[in-house]
């Protein structure tokens, strides 16, 4: 993996206007979910969120995920019609954030015993194996959240031709490394276990070391391209 | 130090967890009992969230070398001290050589080894909790095994501690008026309706009525229930995003998962609900095999049981305190 600074240069668009949706987990955790489409603009506004809910002082966790934010009260609210309030108050004052992150490089062996699930993705697609490879590194993603395990980032940017439900049935044991579609997402697995993605290659690379003070490469707004090293259809 | 003689797999050191990162996809992890955890350390003069020994797989057996202060909490079970019967939730000191012994609880499913000055792992991201699917913190990112030795911290001064030891009245029986309880047994844990509750239509009701069975393939990251299957009306995937132990989600299949101390940090599968924080630990001492029926609560009510186990937590340590402060006085005279 070659990690370089490159500044992102950012494109101007208006903000996503409308309604965000939000909803309890359990007790403490609220989810709100961006209204409109899975885009870079709703992520933009996701980010700008994040930003201000940092001054609140009675959140005990922030997580930025796929077009929606999860805000963890450090206490149970006496009042979660307040709490919908003021995050749908903060939703509406929040603009558009553009986080400049550096560009990662990730070398990938597409097709091989790691490529589980291809075939069935050309099955779905109508399409061949070549053209999917070709679709999937050609296209320049962004991280938008991290989550699901430590240091993985959700990439956006996945060309729509090659989207692809997760699956029924999680494969038990995939490896770390594996490169994967999640319907609209694709990412590169960190830890060797069940995963509900469909596999496509393999990439070698180390995302995150717990005893580094920053534990994790990859940071939201990142772009990450992807550069085939090895293609064995 | 501790010397571990006999444990099965999934023995863990753990605290009160890591929170904090998930927003970078890191587990909170920490003890399926934490307010067992908190007691037994309040109870032998630690810090509330010190590390201890989470026992889920039986029998387990230790040999202190050194004196050590200890007290076994979570689970009732018969632990024994060089053969000796312990009381539950109540201090004790071993002498160097001793052998305590913890069989397989007759009810519950989790133990808790706390010993005086915690055990004395490195702090990884500030928690010294095992986080099993990051292969890193308590004991080099693993379960313990036979022939692991662990080191104990720095003790409060035992002779402030009674002869006989000090014990509590466990959280299930103290605080047994605010935790619901069942005529023929099921667990009965608290939810509150999460956000795709409504697209389950009338299996949202089913979800509220049946009797769920949490299923072998349950541990510390996720207990799966059977039952009838639940559906939403129409397939639903969902955008990743951040999620939190007692989430309870619905895979394609229609058996519910609830996320426990292990839980992922983001999830994509449809949530039905999500338990009030103040049952996952009545949750986290649920066994496999062992029946469960959810009850619909409301912020007000979970605030309310939150306030109890405060209370409760704060007068265990304002009488052991005292009970530390008369003993000195006492010394001293």
């Amino acid at each position: 993996m070659i990690a370089s600074l490159k500044p992102y240069a950012p494109e101007i668009k208006p903000s996503t206007l409308g309604r965000a949706r939000i909803s309890a987990i359990g007790s403490r955790a609220f989810l709100l979910e961006a209204p409109g489409d899975f885009d870079l603009v709703a992520q933009r506004r996701i980010w700008a969120l994040s930003k201000i809910l940092k001054s609140w002082e009675d959140l005990s966790e922030i997580v930025p995920g796929m077009t929606n934010l999860l805000a963890v009260l450090k206490k149970t609210p006496e009042d979660p019609d307040a709490v919908v309030r003021r995050l749908l108050e903060a939703w509406d004052g929040a603009q558009s954030l553009d986080l400049k992150g550096k560009t990662i490089e990730i070398a990938v062996h597409y097709g091989g015993e790691h490529a589980t699930d291809l075939a069935a993705l050309c099955d779905l697609s109508g399409l061949r194996d070549r053209e999917v490879v070709r679709i999937h590194h050609e296209a320049t993603y962004r991280v938008f959240a991290l989550g699901s395990a430590p240091g993985f980032g959700y990439l956006h940017g996945l060309d729509p031709r090659i989207h692809m439900p997760r699956k029924t049935i999680p494969s038990l044991k995939m490896a770390r490394g594996c490169v994967t579609i999640g319907g609209m997402q694709t990412g590169v697995a960190v830890l060797t276990g069940p995963n509900g993605w469909n596999s496509i290659g393999f990439a070698d690379l180390q995302m995150f070391d717990p005893t580094s003070p920053n534990p994790a490469i990859m940071a939201p707004g990142d772009i990450v391209r992807f550069v085939p090293a090895r293609i064995e259809l | 130090m501790i010397e571990i003689v006999e444990t099965g797999p999934f023995n863990t050191i753990q605290d009160l967890g890591r929170p904090g990162y998930r927003d970078i996809g890191v587990t909170a992890s920490g003890a399926m009992d934490p307010l067992a955890l908190k007691v037994g350390n309040i109870l032998i003069g630690n810090d509330e969230g010190a590390a201890v020994i989470e026992v889920q797989t039986f029998p387990f057996r230790v040999r202190f070398a050194g004196d050590v202060m200890f007290t076994v909490t979570g689970a009732e079970c018969n632990a024994t001290l060089d053969g000796i019967e312990l009381l539950p939730w109540c201090t004790q000191t071993a002498r160097s050589g001793q052998m305590l012994v913890l069989p397989m609880p007759p009810a519950s499913a989790r133990l808790y080894i706390c010993v005086g000055g915690g055990v004395d792992v490195a702090p990884i991201m500030g928690s010294r909790s095992t986080s099993l699917r990051g292969a890193f913190g308590g004991n080099a990112g693993r379960s313990l095994a036979n022939g692991d030795v662990v080191a104990v911290g720095e003790a409060f001064d035992e002779s402030l501690m009674p002869k006989d030891g000090m014990a509590v009245v466990p959280p299930a029986s103290a605080l047994s008026e605010v935790f619901p309880s069942s005529t023929d047994g099921t667990l009965l844990i608290r939810a509150l309706p999460a956000g795709e509750h409504d697209l389950f239509g009338v299996d949202a009701d089913r979800f509220w009525n049946q009797t769920w069975k949490i299923s072998s393939q349950s541990d510390r990251t996720g207990y799966r229930l059977s039952g009838d299957p639940i559906k939403p009306m129409a397939p639903l995937e969902m955008r990743s995003h951040g999620i939190v132990p007692g989430v309870i989600q619905v895979p394609p299949g229609g058996e519910p998962i609830v996320q426990m101390s292990d839980a992922n940090t983001a999830g994509g599968y449809p949530k039905i609900a999500g338990v009030i924080e103040a049952d996952l630990w009545r949750l986290g001492q649920a066994r496999i095999g062992s029946r469960l029926r959810f009850v619909r609560s409301t912020h007000a009510e979970a605030r309310e049981v939150d306030r109890a186990v405060d209370d409760y937590i704060e007068d265990v340590r304002s009488i052991s305190q005292m009970v530390k402060r008369a003993l000195k006085a006492m010394a001293q005279r």
